[in-house]
């Protein structure tokens, strides 16, 4: 069969023509489908005209109770009242361009990491960002050091709490996760044993547990007189929840490098470290890449958890805020829906980079 | 394996060097630093939890399950009251995590194959309304979704006194749903034997189906004699037990409503919430499991006269089902480990009640260990299920 044969032939016709023909093959091709049409469009219908008017035309932005009390329809004033509260949680008022500042710090930290499989160029980059820039957001959150005043983390809250948890996570869950994936492929019983069990026993129990584990153990398992705050512990809790992930992934990665690669790397007396370093990594940890990004989808959705052990992350921020006045907690609505917003926002578009990346990924293959 | 190499006239004889060049000794040797590192971390972190459980007068063990729980639990299978002992209550929560967590399963297959399929539609309409729904869904954390759905409940519907009554019967209101039961009776014990009964009375009749089929080539209606068989037997039982009409319908007495069966607004929130959004991910699994059978697998059945629905069934699910169930099972097993969000909206799971008697005993470490350990034994079971079902189901090829 010839190239051209495979094409379909030219759409021809004016454009209601087409437009005409299109949907008869795509809206009512049959009576099924054409029920189902009807049905889809009835559907339409009864939810987004009245969503449309309660959240654009019958909403206000007024930032008072009295301002909504006046609306039938969304109370945003809710949201433009408390943004502050719940973007930042109880961070100090007058320094909140702090959190600001890290946290566009942290997303183009984010952006270059994830930008590098794009841009070779930045690849070199990644490590340097990294470990200049975690230092530099904890001066910016904590302070205490160039004329900063210092801000307990008791105060940090909001979306840069959600994000730093998150990424941080993400960050030192990246090399441990390394090392229980490498030792779960070891040839060394032991070795191996560990990293199976921890990585069983942490992908077996839900996120919860780990975080009451950390919130409530962590103290007793250290010695009389040392204490960790409450978000470091959740903190770790989260590093260690994630890593067992993460080397999952890394194990599809490795198990995908065809063997005749750990065989190159002995027959040029590599050891076992600069095979790794210099042949198999490489090439695994570009293949994890689209399910990496996708832990991180997960980890900044279950960061979420963190409210449980009372931690104000943004969502805990937005009950804060629901619970600040008693007049505002009907609007939890409106409130839930502008933090979810926000979170389908990043999700959304990091799910989609992902997707984009794996298509990437794949171009060298087809050839 | 690079073994130190000798030449023949060589008869020094091996220093420390070369051993510790030799790949195996060195191997033992890490394993055994390893080991050790994470033995002395370990008794450090034991010693030091010993230490402090002593300076705070907490005493170890699991003695405290034998006590008095003293705090209500607001819905139980079981019998239960705030005389009953903390293992009583622990399974109460145990049996509330199980509860939910089925029907979260249950449901999230129907609506996430539903999705799943109008996600591959050709009608374009529906294909992108079952995108947005996924999409949505699947992007907005679950436990705010479970916040969501809880403050939603008691704020849309009704105070108990002017309930809501979609169906005859069916009450809808602030403090839950209001369903009318049967009355227990020895009839429906009956029936459920007879249920048995016909289960595997199918089962045999299905074997020898098979069988003859194999042998002979004829087919057996299989499917209306099952039916028939299992609706027969459970309606004669039904008779057999005197045919009780009698229900327990829900009704506004004083300030509440007595009788019927109540779901609770907890129960609903966490229930709509966990099967909403894991039903997005089901929706995925089964879009991909359907597209991974390749067209020429439908046309070699008709090219072989196979009828479509026997195609289906024969030919197209065996291997989409081959695909799916193990990115299946594990969200099913994501949807159990999910409804220990419960104790965010008070709905009493194992980790909520768990998490209570943590705090009236201090028995932390053994509150956590007992709700870790049946986590990950069910983690465990379904991982056995899943290795034995990939060794059935695995293309078996040459």
């Amino acid at each position: 069969m010839s190239e051209n044969a495979k094409l379909p032939p030219l759409p021809t016709g004016t454009f209601s023509e087409r437009a005409v023909a299109w949907s008869k093959k795509n809206l009512f091709d049959g009576w099924f489908n054409t029920l189902l049409t009807l049905g889809a469009l009835a559907f339409i219908l009864w939810l987004v005209p009245p969503l449309f008017n309660w959240a654009v035309v019958n909403a206000t932005l007024t930032p008072t109770i009295e301002g909504c009390a006046e609306v039938t329809g969304a109370c945003w004033g809710f949201v433009n009242a408390n943004l502050r509260l719940i973007l930042f949680g109880t961070y100090p008022y007058e320094e909140q361009w702090r959190p600001v500042l890290a946290m566009i710090v942290l997303i183009a930290i984010i952006c270059g990491s994830l930008g590098a499989v794009k841009y070779p160029g930045l690849r070199k980059w990644i490590i340097p960002m990294w470990v200049v820039g975690v230092p530099v957001i904890g001066v910016l959150m904590w302070g205490g050091v160039l004329g900063l005043t210092y801000v307990q983390n008791s105060y940090w809250g909001g979306l840069p709490l959600t994000l730093i948890l998150s990424s941080i996570g993400v960050i030192f869950a990246f090399p441990l996760g390394l090392l229980l994936a490498l030792g779960r492929q070891s040839n060394m019983p032991a070795i191996k044993t560990v990293s199976v069990v921890y990585i069983e026993v942490i992908r077996g129990v839900p996120l919860i547990t780990v975080l009451f584990m950390a919130s409530v153990m962590f103290p007793l398992f250290l010695p009389t007189g040392v204490t960790i705050d409450k978000l470091l512990r959740a903190q770790i809790g989260i590093i260690l929840f994630t890593a067992a992930y993460l080397a999952e992934v890394f194990r599809g990665g490795l198990q995908a490098v065809p063997r005749g690669q750990f065989e190159a790397g002995d027959s040029l007396a590599l050891s076992y470290w600069q095979s790794m370093r210099l042949i198999i990594l490489p090439q695994a940890l570009r293949l994890v890449i689209p399910p990496t990004v996708n832990s991180f989808i997960s980890m900044f959705k279950d960061t979420t958890l963190v409210v449980i052990i009372g931690l104000f992350d943004f969502l805990g921020t937005v009950k804060l805020a629901l619970r600040s006045d008693p007049a505002w907690t009907k609007y939890y609505v409106e409130g839930y829906a502008f933090a979810a917003a926000i979170f389908f926002l990043i999700c959304f578009s990091m799910a989609k980079y992902s997707a984009y990346l794996e298509k990437e990924l794949r171009k060298g293959e087809r050839r | 394996m690079s073994k130190p190499q000798h030449t023949p006239g060589d008869v020094r004889s091996k220093s420390l060097v070369d051993y510790l060049n030799d790949e195996n000794v060195r191997a033992v040797l890490y394993q055994i630093i390893a080991i050790g590192l994470i033995i002395l971390a370990g008794w450090y972190l034991v010693s030091n939890t010993l230490y402090n459980l002593e300076q705070q007068n907490i005493s170890t063990g699991y003695g405290f399950l034998d006590l008095e729980a003293s705090f209500e639990i607001s819905e139980s299978m079981i019998e239960y009251s705030a005389q009953s002992d903390y293992a009583t209550a622990l399974m109460v929560g145990l049996l509330n995590t199980v509860k939910v967590s089925v029907l979260g399963i249950v449901l999230c297959t129907i609506i996430g194959t539903i999705f799943g399929v109008a996600r591959l539609s050709s009608n374009w309409i529906v294909r992108k309304l079952a995108t947005v729904y996924v999409e949505t869904f699947r992007n907005i954390p679950v436990l705010l979704q479970l916040f969501f759905w809880y403050a939603l409940i008691p704020g849309a519907f009704p105070h108990p006194r002017d309930a809501l009554e979609p169906l005859p019967g069916v009450l809808l209101t602030s403090r839950g749903m209001y369903m009318p039961v049967p009355v227990a009776d020895n009839a429906y014990t009956l029936m459920g034997v007879a249920a048995i009964i016909a289960l595997v009375a199918i089962y045999f009749i299905r074997k020898w189906a098979v069988k003859r089929q194999d042998a002979t080539g004829q087919t057996f209606p299989m499917l209306l004699v099952g039916l028939g068989i299992f609706v027969g037997l459970v309606f004669l039982a039904y008779l057999a037990g005197g045919a009780p009409t009698e229900m327990s319908m829900p009704e506004l007495k004083g300030f509440n409503i007595r009788g019927g069966y109540n779901i609770s607004p907890e129960f609903m929130a966490v229930l709509i919430g966990l099967t909403v959004y894991t039903s997005t991910y089901v929706a995925e699994v089964v879009r991909s499991g359907i597209q991974a059978v390749p067209n020429g697998q439908w046309e070699a059945a008709d090219s072989l006269g196979i009828k479509r629905s026997v195609a289906l069934r024969k030919v197209i699910l065996p291997q989409s089902m081959r695909v799916a169930i193990p990115p299946l099972t594990n969200q099913y097993l994501n949807l159990t480990k999910n409804s220990s969000l419960a104790v965010a909206v008070g709905y009493p799971d194992l980790v909520s009640v768990s998490n209570t008697t943590m705090n009236q005993t201090g028995q932390a470490i053994e509150a956590i260990s007992i709700f870790m350990s049946i986590y990950l034994g069910l983690s465990l079971l379904t991982s056995l299920f899943m290795n034995w079902f990939n060794k059935k189901m695995a293309l078996v090829e040459r």
